[in-house]
């Protein structure tokens, strides 16, 4: 357990300090939901009734810029080969690093949406619960992503195949998601349902992901 | 580093299957505490693919790897220290902070170790709080290898360890070798720079006739 926690220390400090990719992520959430409004045009009502989607569609695509990371510096330094000798097993290693990628991805995409809500006119009301919503759901994206990135290790272009594989699986955290915050702003019924599926899908994606991820790192040392 | 080590290593018919190729096959050796073995042999006759079976991360293609002497529960792997090619260096992160983490990670629950002796090995102290990007390579060795001191494990798998450290850096490494021999631990070791350390056994992977020893035997194979 302490060296889950050691690794998981060292790899936001990492993303920090390196800064890069926190800083693109959130760059181009904020390029995508900025330029939506041209091309669905000016309809203040058409724009509140799209964005819990859009807000979502663009957390995801930013979230998967630099899911490729999430094993690939390891892997190219050979820090991967040492990781897979220490006292924790693969799937750790695999979870306590998409754990990392959600603290210093998700986390900020997620608090960045309701700043970015106010340019698609979404009600100020409902910003808690998008954000609480965004943060129960991007789990999901981080440790299903871990799955992508540990299959395509080592290729080249692998971040562009990695969304080719990732974000079919995203389609279930897509429509829970989006649909908790529009059940909650328009109706009917009551957003819980939709939201406690969300929270599902993110804690089975927590245990399987990294069984997954971890058989798949297995095949890259090969 | 004090705790004698008690682990033995035993290879039973290991074999290795590279890209549809045999590299070798047939190879049995077993080391007691305190054994070195030296892996030679021309480029591509299989020394790296030997370390990283013994390490786990490769699969064994026939024959199997023990250990002995040892809690039998935790995997083999977990007794190793790997050293190869790729240092397992953070650039953006300090000397000390990169060597700390290995310490913290490979110790898991259990105590840690000295890391001021384990920087001073290879006389790393003065630039520890240096980030590693600086580093020249044959420093950044120098940290891959003060790895093997900031973990007390009883296997060390080098992979030539020698490259692009200097002279004395290389008679440090060989006067850590014999100190982790006498402490009971295993080296197995592959390199084409003469270490200052003679190791007991040497294993020639490209003849696989090797030196006949009691304890070392690896009959014939098919190589490339």
């Amino acid at each position: 357990m302490n060296a889950a926690l050691a690794l998981l220390r060292r790899d936001i400090a990492l993303a920090f300090r390196e800064g890069g990719a926190i800083g693109v992520a959130l760059g181009f959430y904020l390029m995508v939901i900025a330029i939506a409004p041209f091309g669905l045009g000016p309809d203040i009502n058409l724009l509140a009734r799209v964005a819990p989607g859009l807000l979502w569609i663009a957390l995801l695509l930013a979230a998967l810029l630099s899911a490729d990371r999430i094993f690939h510096n390891d892997y190219e330094d050979g820090s991967l080969d040492v990781l897979s000798m220490g006292p924790v097993p693969l799937a750790a290693v695999a979870a306590s690093k998409s754990l990392a990628h959600w603290a210093t991805t998700c986390v900020p995409l997620a608090l960045l949406a309701p700043v970015l809500g106010l340019l698609l006119n979404f009600p100020i009301d409902a910003i808690p619960l998008l954000v609480l919503t965004m943060l129960a759901g991007t789990p999901a994206v981080s440790f299903i992503a871990s799955i992508g990135a540990s299959l395509t290790l080592g290729l080249r272009r692998s971040g562009l195949l990695l969304a080719l594989l990732v974000l079919p699986l995203y389609v279930p955290v897509l429509i829970f998601g989006a649909s908790t915050i529009s059940t909650a702003l328009t109706g009917p019924g009551s957003p819980w349902p939709p939201f406690l599926m969300l929270c599902a899908i993110s804690l089975a994606s927590i245990i399987l992901a990294p069984i997954a991820a971890a058989a798949a790192l297995r095949t890259s040392f090969r | 580093m004090s705790t004698p080590f008690t682990a033995t290593l035993e290879a039973r018919d290991v074999a290795c299957d590279r890209g549809g190729r045999r590299l070798f096959e047939n190879l049995s050796f077993s080391l007691e505490p305190g054994d070195g073995l030296l892996v030679q042999g021309p480029n591509g006759t299989g020394k790296t693919s030997l370390m990283r079976q013994i390490a786990g991360l490769l699969p064994l293609s026939a024959g199997e790897v023990s250990i002995g002497g040892v809690d039998a529960d935790i995997p083999l792997a977990e007794f190793c220290h790997y050293v190869g090619h790729l240092n397992g260096v953070k650039a953006s992160l300090t000397v000390r902070e990169n060597l700390s983490f290995w310490s913290r990670f490979l110790h898991g629950d259990s105590e840690w170790d000295d890391m001021e002796t384990a920087l001073d090995v290879f006389g790393l102290t003065e630039i520890a709080d240096v980030a590693a990007g600086f580093l020249s390579a044959g420093q950044k060795r120098k940290l891959a290898l003060s790895r093997l001191f900031a973990c007390a494990r009883p296997i060390w798998l080098l992979d030539e360890p020698s490259v692009s450290l200097d002279a004395a850096s290389v008679e440090r490494l060989g006067r850590a070798i014999k100190k982790h021999g006498e402490a009971g631990g295993i080296a197995i070791v592959s390199t084409h720079v003469p270490l200052a350390t003679p190791l007991s056994y040497t294993l020639d992977l490209h003849r696989l006739d090797p030196v006949r020893d009691p304890h070392l035997d690896a009959s014939e194979g098919d190589l490339a």
